[in-house]
């Protein structure tokens, strides 16, 4: 691979007091690259994007944006930022903002560009107090891609967004990405990495626990888990080619798949018997503990 | 793969001072559009000084009342753009993460600094205006340059109180920020005699409000406008130490909760 890479933490650490929030951790975000950092609260995340974006500057290790210390503001100029919570001012307009904002960067998009990109014509004269979560987030993301930035970084974009409301904001990332913007995106959830990124970091205890492609992570960590009480042992269920993972006693099995229906499918038709039949789709904090028990 | 961007076009950085003005008027405007902190700032010093200046009956030995008041209540009306908008503002931004998004977006730190600067000057001209008129209206008369001088003065009299106020605001969160520039500023404004001739005071009073930051500038907008003498070195000199006093301060405690914030 010879894309070159834009922004990366080379075996950065951070402690805050007693606390590590980052340990060893690399890390590299390629031009043109949707990265998305997995993990769970507390696992570094927010303190890893603090780092490339110079808010804080690690204890150990390093951190780079465009070749150089991200405390640098020539680096800065081709970052765009959303941060996880953050509050714009109340009393000044939508159009206000961006405009300030846009006046930081070199070469920054138009006006209109920039709320036609956000959904945010229609509410570029009213003052930011008076939106509702949805928008302000947008006004926040405004903020990000107003500068027509190379590199964007967004701390957890959808938290909080319904569902209708976070496939919208997707979409207008995609197009970011065709464009050429490379992305660093946080998130709880394995189905934005999945829906998103190239490739997924994830994080636990401030360490990188594994790294690869959405579909190898999902595959790694199986992405439903199939409960039932049947006669077939656990050894034969061991050698299906759909079955990751057996668990369980006596009748009572866990069984780890990434093709839940055909298992399921393949379960009925082998033990008539089978009852408390269950499927629940592995959550990230199971791929989490999965991949964490692997690392130990 | 670990091959680093050194960078095909670098571009060239936007115009500082388009930079510079547009955080001023932003802040301006944030101010302004924000009627619980704009009203207060002006209708109290205004209301003050149209009250106890002008309507009141009663004479004072010695002194015009109203070009005396002019002057105090001058000092005194500068001072709350500055402690709220360093102290309350800063505060609140440190807070809500606003603050972490300009220094993350490619602005000059400076920048942000010297918006709230502009805006408590700003502001302070604007209070200076309107107590300028009610003294006008109240038949005080004053040589032209004079009242040119004291508007000067009044204008850069702010600088003392942003760094009160950025002490206070990288010290507190926002709720209590509110309190502790109520708490400061109403009695260093009472002690340092904006309300009332310092004269009234004891003894031991007076010499202590001589060491309180606001008392330097009361004094020399008093000699400015004809009813005292100031020692103008001595004034600057504490002025210029207190000023230190409050942004050293202000620096430490943002390197040490740099570390502790999360």
């Amino acid at each position: 691979m010879n894309v070159p890479v834009i922004a990366q933490l080379h075996a950065a650490g951070k402690r805050y007091g007693t606390v590590t929030a980052l340990s060893q951790v690399d890390l590299a975000v390629h031009r043109g690259e949707v990265l998305a950092l997995l993990g769970p609260n507390g696992a570094g995340k927010t303190t890893a994007i603090a780092l490339l974006c110079g808010l804080r500057h690690a204890d150990s290790g390093r951190s780079e944006l465009f070749g150089m210390d991200p405390r640098e503001r020539t680096a800065r100029s081709r970052l765009g930022v959303m941060l996880q919570s953050t509050d714009l001012p109340d009393a000044l307009t939508v159009a206000e903002q961006v405009r300030q904002f846009s006046g930081y960067y070199p070469r920054p998009r138009a006006l209109d560009e920039t709320l036609g990109l956000c959904g945010l014509t229609a509410q570029a004269d009213r003052r930011y107090g008076q939106l509702s979560g949805g928008q302000k987030r947008r006004v926040q993301f405004a903020l990000a891609v107003c500068g027509r930035p190379d590199l964007l970084i967004v701390d957890e974009p959808t938290t909080g967004l319904d569902v209708e409301a976070r496939t919208a904001f997707w979409r207008v990332l995609r197009q970011l990405v065709d464009e050429g913007v490379g992305m660093l995106l946080t998130t709880h959830y394995l189905e934005e990495a999945d829906a998103l990124a190239d490739r997924v970091v994830l994080l636990n205890g401030g360490r990188v626990i594994a790294e690869g492609t959405p579909d190898t992570i999902k595959q790694r960590a199986g992405c439903a888990l199939v409960r039932c009480r049947t006669l077939l042992s656990a050894e034969l269920l061991q050698t299906w080619p759909d079955v990751q993972r057996v668990r369980g006693v006596g009748r009572r099995l866990e069984l780890a798949t990434t093709a839940p229906e055909r298992l399921v499918g393949a379960l009925l038709a082998a033990d008539a018997a089978l009852t408390d039949l269950e499927v629940q789709r592995n959550s990230l904090d199971d791929a989490m503990l999965q991949l964490t028990r692997e690392a130990a | 793969m670990n091959t680093t961007v050194l960078d095909i076009d670098r571009p060239r950085r936007p115009g500082a001072l388009a930079v510079y003005l547009g955080e001023a008027a932003a802040e301006f405007l944030k101010v302004w559009r924000t009627p619980a902190f704009a009203l207060p700032t002006l209708l109290l010093p205004a209301g003050f000084y149209l009250l106890f200046a002008l309507v009141l009956p009663g004479e004072w030995k010695g002194f015009d009342r109203a070009t005396y008041l002019l002057a105090t209540y001058g000092v005194f009306g500068i001072m709350g753009p500055a402690l709220f908008g360093f102290g309350v503002g800063v505060a609140q931004e440190r807070e809500n993460g606003w603050l972490d998004l300009k220094r993350v977006a490619p602005m000059p730190v400076a920048a942000y600094f010297f918006g709230k600067i502009a805006m408590s000057m700003l502001f302070a001209l604007v209070v200076v205006l309107l107590l300028s008129a009610l003294a006008l209206a109240g038949g005080v008369r004053i040589p032209p340059l004079q009242w040119l001088g004291l508007g000067a003065l009044l204008v850069v009299a702010p600088l003392p109180f942003c760094a009160l106020g950025l002490m206070i605001g990288s010290s507190a969160r926002a709720p209590a920020a509110v309190a502790i520039v109520n708490l400061v500023y109403l009695p260093l404004s009472l002690l340092s005699g904006l309300w009332m001739p310092i004269q009234v005071f004891p003894q031991w009073l007076q010499a202590f409000a001589e060491w309180l930051p606001p008392r330097p500038l009361a004094v020399m907008a008093l000699d400015v406008v004809g009813a005292g003498e100031a020692d103008w070195l001595a004034g600057t000199l504490k002025l210029v130490g207190w000023t230190a006093l409050f942004l050293g301060v202000a620096v430490w405690l943002h390197r040490r909760g740099g570390a502790a914030q999360d």
